[in-house]
Protein backbone atom coordinates (compact mmCIF):
# COMPACT_ATOMS: atom_id res chain seq x y z
CA UNK A 1 0.00 0.00 0.00
CA UNK A 2 1.27 3.31 -0.90
CA UNK A 3 2.05 5.45 1.94
CA UNK A 4 -0.50 8.49 1.07
CA UNK A 5 -3.00 5.47 0.56
CA UNK A 6 -2.01 4.33 4.51
CA UNK A 7 -2.21 7.76 5.46
CA UNK A 8 -6.37 8.07 4.32
CA UNK A 9 -6.94 5.21 5.75
CA UNK A 10 -5.39 6.15 9.41
CA UNK A 11 -7.12 9.55 9.02
CA UNK A 12 -10.28 7.55 8.24
CA UNK A 13 -10.13 6.02 11.60
CA UNK A 14 -8.45 8.31 13.32
CA UNK A 15 -11.17 11.00 12.40
CA UNK A 16 -13.93 8.22 14.01
CA UNK A 17 -12.54 9.44 17.78
CA UNK A 18 -11.38 12.95 17.04
CA UNK A 19 -13.84 15.80 18.62
CA UNK A 20 -11.82 18.37 16.77
CA UNK A 21 -13.32 17.65 13.25
CA UNK A 22 -12.35 20.63 11.95
CA UNK A 23 -8.03 20.15 12.55
CA UNK A 24 -9.26 16.41 10.17
CA UNK A 25 -8.68 18.65 7.32
CA UNK A 26 -5.47 19.91 7.06
CA UNK A 27 -3.74 17.24 9.07
CA UNK A 28 -0.31 16.06 8.37
CA UNK A 29 2.08 13.68 9.71
CA UNK A 30 2.77 16.01 12.16
CA UNK A 31 -0.43 16.62 13.66
CA UNK A 32 -0.35 15.28 17.31
CA UNK A 33 -3.41 12.67 17.76
CA UNK A 34 -3.92 13.56 21.02
CA UNK A 35 -3.49 16.85 21.27
CA UNK A 36 -4.32 18.56 17.59
CA UNK A 37 -6.95 16.18 16.88
CA UNK A 38 -8.47 15.80 20.38
CA UNK A 39 -8.95 12.08 20.59
CA UNK A 40 -9.59 11.35 24.46
CA UNK A 41 -6.51 9.26 25.59
CA UNK A 42 -8.52 6.39 26.76
CA UNK A 43 -9.80 6.33 22.81
CA UNK A 44 -6.11 5.49 21.85
CA UNK A 45 -6.59 1.89 22.49
CA UNK A 46 -10.05 2.07 19.44
CA UNK A 47 -7.67 3.72 17.57
CA UNK A 48 -5.03 0.55 17.86
CA UNK A 49 -7.79 -1.87 18.15
CA UNK A 50 -9.26 -0.61 14.57
CA UNK A 51 -5.02 -0.55 13.08
CA UNK A 52 -5.03 -3.89 13.67
CA UNK A 53 -8.50 -5.38 12.14
CA UNK A 54 -8.56 -2.88 8.92
CA UNK A 55 -4.75 -3.24 8.14
CA UNK A 56 -4.95 -7.04 9.55
CA UNK A 57 -1.64 -6.21 11.56
CA UNK A 58 -0.64 -6.73 15.40
CA UNK A 59 0.54 -3.81 17.58
CA UNK A 60 2.19 -4.45 20.79
CA UNK A 61 1.50 -2.44 23.62
CA UNK A 62 5.20 -0.72 23.86
CA UNK A 63 4.66 0.02 19.61
CA UNK A 64 1.44 1.63 20.56
CA UNK A 65 2.81 3.68 23.12
CA UNK A 66 5.40 5.47 20.60
CA UNK A 67 2.51 6.76 18.45
CA UNK A 68 1.93 10.44 19.10
CA UNK A 69 1.76 11.99 16.04
CA UNK A 70 -0.55 10.67 12.25
CA UNK A 71 2.98 9.88 11.11
CA UNK A 72 3.93 7.99 14.19
CA UNK A 73 1.16 5.84 13.27
CA UNK A 74 1.72 5.63 9.57
CA UNK A 75 5.34 4.77 9.85
CA UNK A 76 4.22 1.90 12.12
CA UNK A 77 1.62 0.60 9.73
CA UNK A 78 4.06 0.66 6.66
CA UNK A 79 6.78 -0.70 8.77
CA UNK A 80 4.23 -3.23 9.68
CA UNK A 81 2.63 -4.34 6.20
CA UNK A 82 6.17 -4.62 5.03
CA UNK B 1 4.51 -9.66 40.23
CA UNK B 2 2.48 -12.87 40.28
CA UNK B 3 -0.82 -13.20 39.40
CA UNK B 4 -4.01 -13.88 41.96
CA UNK B 5 -7.33 -15.70 40.90
CA UNK B 6 -9.64 -13.13 43.40
CA UNK B 7 -12.32 -14.76 44.83
CA UNK B 8 -16.14 -13.07 44.54
CA UNK B 9 -15.90 -12.26 48.11
CA UNK B 10 -12.38 -11.10 47.23
CA UNK B 11 -13.74 -8.97 44.46
CA UNK B 12 -16.71 -7.14 46.52
CA UNK B 13 -14.08 -6.11 49.12
CA UNK B 14 -12.06 -4.47 46.44
CA UNK B 15 -14.64 -2.39 44.97
CA UNK B 16 -14.23 1.00 45.51
CA UNK B 17 -17.57 2.08 45.18
CA UNK B 18 -19.25 2.10 49.11
CA UNK B 19 -22.56 3.40 50.01
CA UNK B 20 -24.88 4.94 49.04
CA UNK B 21 -22.99 4.38 45.36
CA UNK B 22 -22.77 0.78 45.69
CA UNK B 23 -24.45 -1.20 43.14
CA UNK B 24 -23.21 -4.46 43.31
CA UNK B 25 -24.79 -7.14 46.18
CA UNK B 26 -23.18 -10.34 45.06
CA UNK B 27 -20.98 -11.94 42.12
CA UNK B 28 -22.22 -15.26 41.11
CA UNK B 29 -19.98 -16.17 38.46
CA UNK B 30 -16.48 -14.52 37.18
CA UNK B 31 -13.78 -15.57 35.07
CA UNK B 32 -11.40 -14.11 32.73
CA UNK B 33 -13.76 -13.95 30.47
CA UNK B 34 -17.26 -12.64 31.65
CA UNK B 35 -19.08 -11.49 35.13
CA UNK B 36 -22.34 -12.66 36.62
CA UNK B 37 -23.50 -10.44 39.62
CA UNK B 38 -27.00 -9.42 41.42
CA UNK B 39 -28.27 -6.17 43.13
CA UNK B 40 -31.68 -5.46 44.67
CA UNK B 41 -32.57 -1.82 44.36
CA UNK B 42 -34.07 -1.04 48.05
CA UNK B 43 -36.98 1.07 47.93
CA UNK B 44 -35.80 3.69 50.22
CA UNK B 45 -32.98 4.84 48.18
CA UNK B 46 -33.04 8.82 48.03
CA UNK B 47 -33.53 9.36 44.36
CA UNK B 48 -36.89 7.58 44.14
CA UNK B 49 -38.12 10.50 46.04
CA UNK B 50 -37.86 12.79 43.05
CA UNK B 51 -37.33 9.96 40.37
CA UNK B 52 -40.36 10.56 39.75
CA UNK B 53 -42.92 12.07 43.30
CA UNK B 54 -45.62 9.18 43.03
CA UNK B 55 -44.58 7.12 40.47
CA UNK B 56 -40.87 5.77 41.10
CA UNK B 57 -38.66 4.70 38.69
CA UNK B 58 -34.99 3.95 38.91
CA UNK B 59 -32.71 6.46 36.80
CA UNK B 60 -31.17 5.36 33.90
CA UNK B 61 -28.12 6.63 34.68
CA UNK B 62 -28.07 4.56 37.46
CA UNK B 63 -28.47 1.40 36.00
CA UNK B 64 -25.61 2.39 33.69
CA UNK B 65 -23.66 2.86 36.85
CA UNK B 66 -24.98 -0.51 38.36
CA UNK B 67 -23.50 -2.18 35.06
CA UNK B 68 -20.46 -0.55 34.83
CA UNK B 69 -19.70 -1.66 38.78
CA UNK B 70 -20.41 -5.25 37.57
CA UNK B 71 -18.98 -5.32 34.12
CA UNK B 72 -15.91 -2.56 33.98
CA UNK B 73 -14.94 -2.05 37.70
CA UNK B 74 -15.41 -5.64 38.77
CA UNK B 75 -14.48 -7.89 36.29
CA UNK B 76 -11.44 -4.99 35.82
CA UNK B 77 -10.57 -5.52 39.41
CA UNK B 78 -10.44 -9.23 38.45
CA UNK B 79 -8.71 -9.02 35.33
CA UNK B 80 -5.60 -6.42 36.80
CA UNK B 81 -5.06 -8.77 40.03
CA UNK B 82 -4.78 -11.73 37.63
CA UNK B 83 -2.00 -10.47 35.98
CA UNK B 84 -0.25 -8.27 38.34
CA UNK B 85 -1.66 -9.67 42.01
CA UNK B 86 -3.17 -7.28 44.63
CA UNK B 87 -0.60 -4.57 44.66
CA UNK B 88 -1.69 -3.40 40.81
CA UNK B 89 -5.34 -3.50 42.06
CA UNK B 90 -4.06 -1.08 44.97
CA UNK B 91 -2.43 1.20 42.66
CA UNK B 92 -5.20 1.93 39.68
CA UNK B 93 -8.17 3.55 40.52
CA UNK B 94 -10.78 2.64 37.18
CA UNK B 95 -13.00 5.14 35.66
CA UNK B 96 -15.14 5.53 33.14
CA UNK B 97 -14.62 5.58 29.31
CA UNK B 98 -17.87 5.14 27.18
CA UNK B 99 -20.68 3.60 26.86
CA UNK B 100 -23.46 2.32 24.15
CA UNK B 101 -26.50 1.99 25.98
CA UNK B 102 -30.43 0.53 25.16
CA UNK B 103 -32.78 0.87 27.60
CA UNK B 104 -35.78 -1.65 27.27
CA UNK B 105 -37.39 -1.82 30.70
CA UNK B 106 -38.39 -0.38 34.31
CA UNK B 107 -36.90 -1.16 37.63
CA UNK B 108 -38.82 -0.74 40.28
CA UNK B 109 -37.72 0.22 43.84
CA UNK B 110 -37.49 -3.13 45.61
CA UNK B 111 -36.71 -5.30 42.10
CA UNK B 112 -33.62 -7.43 42.05
CA UNK B 113 -31.60 -7.25 39.05
CA UNK B 114 -28.86 -9.43 37.15
CA UNK B 115 -25.70 -8.27 35.33
CA UNK B 116 -24.27 -10.58 32.90
CA UNK B 117 -21.13 -9.12 31.35
CA UNK B 118 -18.60 -10.43 28.92
CA UNK B 119 -15.11 -8.96 27.97
CA UNK B 120 -14.31 -7.29 24.56
CA UNK B 121 -11.20 -6.53 25.12
CA UNK B 122 -8.93 -5.84 28.04
CA UNK B 123 -5.79 -3.60 26.55
CA UNK B 124 -3.41 -1.35 27.81
CA UNK B 125 -5.65 -0.67 31.12
CA UNK B 126 -8.69 -0.45 29.13
CA UNK B 127 -11.66 -2.76 29.58
CA UNK B 128 -14.72 -3.00 27.12
CA UNK B 129 -17.54 -5.32 28.01
CA UNK B 130 -20.75 -6.15 26.72
CA UNK B 131 -23.48 -6.25 29.22
CA UNK B 132 -26.99 -7.23 29.75
CA UNK B 133 -29.28 -6.27 32.90
CA UNK B 134 -32.43 -8.48 33.44
CA UNK B 135 -35.16 -8.99 35.57
CA UNK B 136 -35.52 -11.81 37.84
CA UNK B 137 -38.70 -12.60 35.54
CA UNK B 138 -36.08 -12.63 32.67
CA UNK B 139 -37.03 -9.00 31.05
CA UNK B 140 -34.33 -7.38 29.81
CA UNK B 141 -34.30 -3.47 31.37
CA UNK B 142 -30.81 -2.68 30.11
CA UNK B 143 -28.18 -3.79 27.28
CA UNK B 144 -24.72 -1.96 26.74
CA UNK B 145 -21.39 -2.28 25.28
CA UNK B 146 -19.25 -0.33 27.92
CA UNK B 147 -15.86 0.65 29.07
CA UNK B 148 -13.41 1.85 31.79
CA UNK B 149 -9.96 2.71 31.93
CA UNK B 150 -7.59 1.91 35.11
CA UNK B 151 -5.51 5.10 35.88
CA UNK B 152 -2.66 5.30 38.52
CA UNK B 153 -4.58 6.49 41.98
Amino acid sequence: MARDETFAKVMEIIGRYAKNKDALEGATDDTNILEDLKVNSARLVDVILDFEDEFDIEVADEDADAVNTVGDAVTLIEAKLG
Amino acid sequence: MTGTALAPEEILALLPQQEPFRFVDEIREISKRHIVARYTFPPDLEFYRGHFPGNPVTPGVILLECIAQVGVVALGIYLVALEGGLEAVDSRLSLFADADVDFSGVVRPGDRVTVSAKKKFFRRGKLRSEAEMRLDDGTLVCSATISGIAVPR
